[in-house]
């Protein structure tokens, strides 16, 4: 079907200002096809389904929107711990800034040398978790990204790496405009934690790709936020293979548009996948978009979605979920929760948790709830003599501590609960 | 997940004996399925403004009336068929339908019930709608009267035309209309003047807006202020006609403090090809009003292949108007081989309440996508959904929903509730909640669960003695209990009696 006029003038101004980047034989393939999709599915509009609650214009026109850079004294997140660091600059790597890529476990090089290097593993993931994410919902982001991104990580887990790799996104030019590309291969058996830090840009286009081959484990953990108005579309796919582990976990605070997309495939037996993210906004500009969708193709696999958003001054918050259970997915666990909890009378907050399931011996459910804080609570705590600021912030962190629980390491979810503390006092 | 706790108990403790032999009375598959022989006049097929013209003379309707349909069929040209539902079937040829059927018997409209044809009154009494004016219980075969008897008004309309309305002169003595559209429209033009189209403007969406341009005929009620109707009104829908497709507009208007509940039926005969019925409801509830509107829809589903079967389009919303108005729908799917249909409240007036119970069972290559609206617009509103949705053979059954707090519907409530039971791993079981809350002194929660009939619970039952259908038919009854208890007395048993029904043979 031919595009709306719309839509296809919109795709037409944002490709006139790219070019593929050079790259080996197959990378530039990968990048010709990735563009093909875009050109067929053209780019998102207000319109499309799942897009309806989140505005794309401003990600899709060909100029980033300016975004200045907010400081305050917050130093740099998981600073004490021991991990590879890997420092891009408005979407631009800094081998100055950046550590050691060497570790144990790991295999780390950078995007732009595996696209121009004629046999590479990465030309199996590069794309490849991406094209299968683009059915049953068309990702045109995605595919642009994939077509013209040159900056980003790739990570071979080998083994059991000892530190965390930590993708550190540093903003410093108000009219960046970022896309970054980064693709992890968990192989059998091994183990990774991935950290990613930072407001990296003006505008932001991140994809990830992970594969994690049988028995592997993939941890990762994101804070977005500091520059109120930066803007992020990103999107992670990753395919689950029989008994391995995926976790991620995303805190989101400040940024006038993020929307996440969380794609995983899970297609071996006795996988689990988890997803979860705590987001706090404020302001009337301020607009976070999770869209999750999880796909159960083997039997006896566990999902779990956790979502919780802090939402205050006219702030909004999206929530698109779905777990898709195929045929013969028998003995699925899956598992959804949404919630919101609004602080004032002007933050909204927009849900579609979805099910769509084709097999009978399974126990999936969803939860969506979105209020304000409980009188009840609150009135208990003031009754104690708490103060009204502390009570509403103690339950505050109360809600969003369920999400929080999902991050295994507790050291990184000490670092995440300090600048949760940060966020409610800077907002008094 | 299991079933909850309380579903556990009344299947345990076998307390629930009606529903047991409510389940073993029946046998057969789709009871209504025969055809009545009977002579047809129709208009030719396919839809045009001439044909919108014909119908509207047939009505012996007002030039603004037909204006009114021509411009709904001015738009509908313009509007493309919905594609978002997920429902799959074959292209619809909106040129090969009738649009207009009757009997040629009803050609003169007949002067009271003692007038209509005995063939059309034998067709009702053989669903179990007997047109005689006497105590009867709506809809249940073979089942006792009660001493005093009870009464309930009857409008029946079969393919294009309303054949009779029962009881009008005791309604009338209570100042309620029950009648006809097509008769409202000649003898209460002001009513249906201001209030048609009020609810689902003939823009609304394609099928609602090729109705207000083909509508036949229909019920119109009518409950003065302050007055509790004196009986339930029921109307029974019954398409007989091959390649027709049947379009009804209901019209329900409750004023000041005003009291009714509202029952509808229908069936349709077996068919081999598709067949269309694209109706629209209309409800308007002013202050204190109540409106209980009750389905139970039992259109012909098409064969264990997927042949034939009603392609059930419907559109129907009640409005809210008034404070403390409230309005309540409970539906029972079991029919149509394709459902697209969301009742919907629109919660204008403060205080005032929606609830939504639904149980839809979709059995061999049955589509269903259905659920509900809540738009809560006033302050204080409240509203309630709890969905049950059963799959089996192949069939896909779909929840499909949206809960809106606008930011002046501050203090409003919603709880939503959607269940899916699986049985047999060929079927589909889908929700899709539309959740959008714009402040923060409302509340909405949302719940939704999957699961399969719980082998624990089928064993028990098999244990004392029932066989594999008895067992799931009353597993399945303990967990629409929910629904069914919001149903009017005579169509609870007769839903429970139609779940056991649709499930037969998906047990194997």
């Amino acid at each position: 079907m031919a595009l709306p006029q719309l839509k296809a003038d919109a795709t037409t101004a944002r490709l006139d200002g790219l070019s593929l980047p050079d790259g080996a034989a197959w990378a530039t393939e990968a990048r010709q096809a990735a563009l093909a999709r875009v050109t067929s599915a053209g780019l998102p509009h207000r319109r499309d389904e799942y897009w309806k609650y989140t505005d794309p214009a401003s990600l899709v026109q060909p100029d980033a929107p300016k975004a200045s850079l907010f400081h305050n004294d917050e130093g740099p997140l998981f600073a004490n711990r021991d991990r590879v660091q890997i420092v891009f600059v408005d979407g631009v790597f800094s081998a100055e800034k950046s550590s050691d890529l060497a570790a144990e476990g790991l295999e780390i090089g950078l995007l732009a040398d595996a696209l121009a290097t004629d046999i590479h593993w990465a030309k199996d993931l590069y794309g490849v978790l991406e094209t299968n994410g683009q059915t049953p919902v068309e990702r045109p982001l995605a595919a642009l990204n994939t077509a013209f991104a040159s900056a980003g990580a790739v990570i071979r887990v080998t083994g059991k790496a000892t530190k965390p790799v930590n993708l550190i996104y540093l903003h410093e030019n108000t009219t960046s405009d970022a896309m970054i590309h980064n693709v992890v291969k968990v192989e059998a058996g091994a183990e990774m934690t991935l950290l990613e830090t930072g407001p990296a840009a003006a505008r932001f286009s991140k994809c990830l790709e992970v594969d994690v081959a049988e028995g592997g484990t993939f941890h990762h953990v994101r804070a977005q936020g500091r520059d109120h108005e930066r803007r992020a579309v990103t999107h992670c796919f990753a395919r689950i293979a029989k008994e391995a582990t995926f976790k991620s976990f995303t805190l989101t605070a400040n940024g006038v548009l993020t929307r996440n997309e969380c794609i995983i495939d899970i297609i071996g037996d006795d996988a689990v996948a988890h997803v979860a993210g705590a987001c706090v906004g404020d302001g009337s500009d301020f607009h976070h978009d999770d869209t999750v969708f999880i796909t159960h193709d083997a039997v006896n696999c566990e999902s779990r979605q956790v979502f919780k958003k802090v939402l205050r001054n006219g702030a909004t918050g999206v929530f698109q979920g779905k777990i898709l259970v195929k045929e013969g997915a028998q003995k699925t666990d899956g598992y959804q929760i949404s919630q919101s909890l609004l602080l004032d009378e002007d933050s909204q907050f927009l849900a579609k948790p979805e099910l769509e399931i084709y097999a009978d011996d399974v126990a999936c459910s969803h939860g969506s709830t979105s209020g304000a804080i409980d009188e009840d609570a609150l009135f208990y705590l003031r009754s104690r003599g708490v103060p009204h600021k502390q009570a509403t912030d103690l339950l505050t962190l109360a809600f969003l501590a369920e999400a929080l629980e999902e991050i295994e390491d507790e050291d990184l979810a000490e670092d995440l609960r300090a600048r949760l503390d940060n966020w409610l006092a800077r907002r008094g | 997940m299991t079933m909850n706790a309380i579903d556990q108990v009344q299947v345990k403790e076998g307390v629930d004996q009606d529903t047991v032999d409510a389940v073993t009375q029946l046998s057969g598959t789709y009871k209504h399925g025969w055809e009545t022989e009977i002579e047809m006049e129709y208009a030719p097929k396919g839809v045009n403004p001439d044909i919108v013209r014909l119908i509207s003379s047939k009505n012996n309707e007002p030039a603004w009336m037909t204006d009114w349909r021509l411009q709904a069929f001015a738009r509908w040209e313009k509007l493309e068929e919905p594609t978002w539902a997920m429902v799959n079937y074959p292209d619809i040829d909106f040129q090969d339908i009738y649009y207009y059927a009757r009997p040629k018997s009803m050609e003169e409209k007949p002067k009271s019930l003692d007038d209509v044809d005995p063939k059309l009154l034998e067709t009702y009494k053989k669903l179990g709608i007997p047109l005689k004016e006497q105590a009867i219980l709506a809809g249940v075969e073979g089942a006792e009267m009660p001493e005093e008897g009870r009464k309930v008004a009857v409008d029946a309309v079969f393919d294009s035309v309303s054949v009779g309305t029962t009881f009008q002169k005791e309604l009338e003595k209570a100042g309620v209309i029950f009648c006809s559209i097509s008769e409202a429209i000649e003898k209460h033009p002001e009513l249906v003047k201001k209030y048609l189209g009020t609810v689902v403007p003939p823009s609304d969406n394609f099928y609602a807006t090729l109705n207000s341009a083909v509508f036949s005929d229909g019920s119109f009620v009518y409950i003065p202020p302050n007055t509790r109707c004196p009986m339930e009104l029921s109307t029974y829908f019954r398409i007989n006609a091959e390649n027709t497709g049947q379009f009804e507009r209901t019209l329900i208007i409750a004023d000041k403090g005003s009291y009714v509940s509202y029952l509808e039926g229908c069936t349709a005969p077996k068919r081999d090809t598709a067949q269309l019925h694209a109706a629209v409801v209309e409800i308007i509830v002013e202050e204190d009003a109540e409106v209980k509107y009750s389905t139970v829809q039992n259109w012909y589903p098409g064969d264990e292949d997927g042949n034939g079967g009603i392609y059930n389009f419907v559109t129907k919303r009640a409005d809210c108007r008034g404070d403390r108005s409230k309005v309540m729908w409970t539906q029972v799917e079991t029919g149509s081989a394709v459902t697209w249909k969301y009742p919907s409240c629109i919660l204008r007036g403060d205080d005032s309440q929606g609830e939504f119970y639904s149980i839809a069972i979709a059995n061999n290559h049955q589509q269903a996508d259905t659920g509900t609206k809540m738009v809560h617009l006033g302050k204080n509103t409240k509203s309630r959904i709890v969905s049950k949705g059963i799959s089996a053979g192949v069939a896909q059954n779909t929840y499909r929903g949206l809960v809106s707090m606008h930011p002046k519907a501050k203090d409003s409530r919603n709880y939503t509730q959607c269940d899916s039971l699986l049985i047999g791993d060929k079927c589909g079981a889908h929700t899709v909640p539309y959740i959008e809350v714009k402040n923060n002194s409302s509340r909405v929660e949302h719940e939704a669960t999957t699961s399969k009939v719980d082998d624990d619970q089928l064993f028990y039952c098999r244990s004392r003695g029932m066989d594999e259908e008895e067992a799931v038919a009353l597993v399945v009854n303990g967990f629409c209990k929910e629904v069914l208890q919001a149903l009017p007395m005579e169509f609870a048993m007769e839903a429970q009696a139609l779940v056991a029904i649709s499930l037969e043979g998906s047990v194997g």
